[in-house]
């Protein structure tokens, strides 16, 4: 199939100018482009408020969405679970004796803990989330990870906080709007975040590698001690994540580390909390820069 | 009196006695079609990789090659604006490759007047590629190894995607230019 006929310009004179306005036009459309691009690198929280603005106002189609989805998720689940009732029930018999042990278990070091808190003059005291509410969205076709929560400046969120799951770390809150915020999640390329071992204090850094998976990178080279099925958690360096809370699972063994996947899978999950900065004097501190520190 | 057929008084755009086209369907179905797509996929929650195919920029192409001539060669600013406050790129990528691509588009077809479906497939899957690649070179992320490994699904798709896209396209087009408006 050809253009139609008024398509083509021919000896119109004005046709000519017209084919060329346009070409004109969108030649400074992609210098536009490219003069908010640099802006966009040089100044990154520059249009924060306009896509927030969008944000809050597509927030509530998206919270539509994660009911949807979390509804057709348990719909799943639910036919599943009926087809391995049979095996499920041998299985989970088994792992609740274990769990009363397990429990029995940790009753004990939990008392051993009040005790040795107690020696060393510690209070303890749980962390109150800031708010709760439900990832609403995503950058699903960007190569970057970013997430949208329905909770915002309103709500008490401020850049920074930390959000997670209840099952563990799911990002950072970058950008803050009046109803809605943009989170980095942990497998965003850009995201590094503090990691030690649960079972000793070998500390590293997990890093996202943007296709789903985590980078441990330890920060004491040498004899690698790392084995597959590790389990790490926050270690609170930084001053950003509470201590504690479970991150990542080693899938793969490396020569500087391994790679590992996520424990808290954001598209699974239904609600999130935020939490507040660990040590806001921290992070405070690292922010500022050493010539201003030194005027001071 | 000889009796015309009943099929006869109306085309695929409806009965055509006593009935024209709404200016208003006209003009603003292409639009609002590119702008629903470009919002979309923020609704998807895709955590692990960037899996869902660039729904906006798809449109966008199909309406181009569909109706060539209908939407304005400058007309991926505005949409290209829009699509940046959801993409979660930084605020300016679509806009320039958007443009970029409205441009090449046109050269295209400047170059080759007569085309056909596989040709139209050829040059919107090259977009499709070129597009998404470029995207993620002006993420503001280094690009890794890794990263184009986990572009590779959604580039498929995406390419795949595009002959069902120009289909729903060119349904939306007759839906455009049906005559629902009753004269007299």
């Amino acid at each position: 199939m050809a253009p139609n006929s008024s398509r083509r310009s021919g000896h119109s004179r004005r046709a000519q100018y017209s084919v060329f306005t346009g070409y004109l036009l969108a030649g400074i459309g992609a210098l536009i482009g490219a003069g908010l691009l640099v802006i966009s690198y040089w100044q990154p929280g520059a249009f924060a408020d306009l896509r927030g603005a969008a944000t809050d106002v597509a927030a509530p189609a998206g919270e539509g969405a994660s009911v949807v989805r979390s509804g057709s998720d348990s719909f799943w689940d639910k036919t599943t679970a009926y087809y391995q009732a049979g095996q499920q029930n041998t299985a989970l018999r088994e792992e609740v004796e274990i769990a009363r042990i397990r429990l029995a278990e940790a009753e004990a070091v939990e008392q051993e803990n009040i005790r040795l808190k107690g020696l060393l003059g510690l209070s303890v005291t749980e962390t109150e989330p800031v708010a709760v509410a439900r990832l609403v969205g995503s950058s699903s076709t960007s190569s970057r990870r970013f997430a949208y929560l329905g909770a915002g400046r309103n709500d008490g969120v401020e850049i920074g906080m930390s959000v997670r799951s209840a099952r563990g770390v799911v990002g950072r809150v970058l950008e803050v709007s009046r109803s809605s915020s943009r989170i980095l999640l942990l497998t965003d390329s850009e995201s590094v975040l503090p990691v030690r071992r649960a079972t000793d204090e070998t500390v590293a850094f997990a890093e996202g590698r943007g296709d789903g998976l985590l980078r441990i990178r330890l920060i004491n080279l040498g004899i690698n001690p790392l084995e597959i099925g590790d389990i790490f958690l926050t270690s609170g360096a930084g001053g950003y994540y509470r201590p504690g809370v479970a991150v990542a699972i080693l899938s793969e063994k490396t020569n500087d580390g391994g790679i590992a996947r996520l424990i808290a899978d954001p598209s699974a999950t239904d609600f999130v909390s935020v939490e507040p900065l660990w040590q806001p004097e921290a992070v405070e501190s690292a922010d500022t820069p050493i010539e201003l520190e030194l005027e001071e | 009196m000889e009796r015309y057929s009943p099929a006869a008084r109306s085309d695929r755009y409806g009965s055509r006695i006593n009935r024209t086209q709404s200016p208003l369907r006209a003009s603003i179905v292409p639009y609002a079609s590119i702008l629903i797509g470009s919002l979309l996929p923020f609704v998807l929650l895709a955590d692990v990789m960037p899996l869902a195919p660039p729904l906006g920029f798809l449109v966008l192409i199909a309406w181009r090659i569909m109706r060539p001539g209908l939407l304005p060669l400058w007309v991926g600013v505005p949409l290209g604006a829009f699509d940046d406050l959801f993409s979660g790129q930084p605020f300016g990528s679509a806009v320039l490759l958007w443009s970029l691509t409205m441009i090449a588009l046109e050269m295209i077809e400047t170059r080759f007047p007569w085309r056909g479906f596989w040709q139209d497939w050829f040059s919107a899957g090259l977009a499709i590629v070129l597009y998404i690649f470029a995207a993620m070179a002006v993420s503001g992320a280094t690009p890794t190894i890794h990263q184009l490994i986990a572009a590779v699904p959604q580039v498929l798709l995406s390419v795949l995607l595009y002959p069902i896209i120009s289909r729903m396209i060119a349904w939306l087009d007759r839906y455009r230019l049906s005559r629902s408006r009753r004269i007299g």
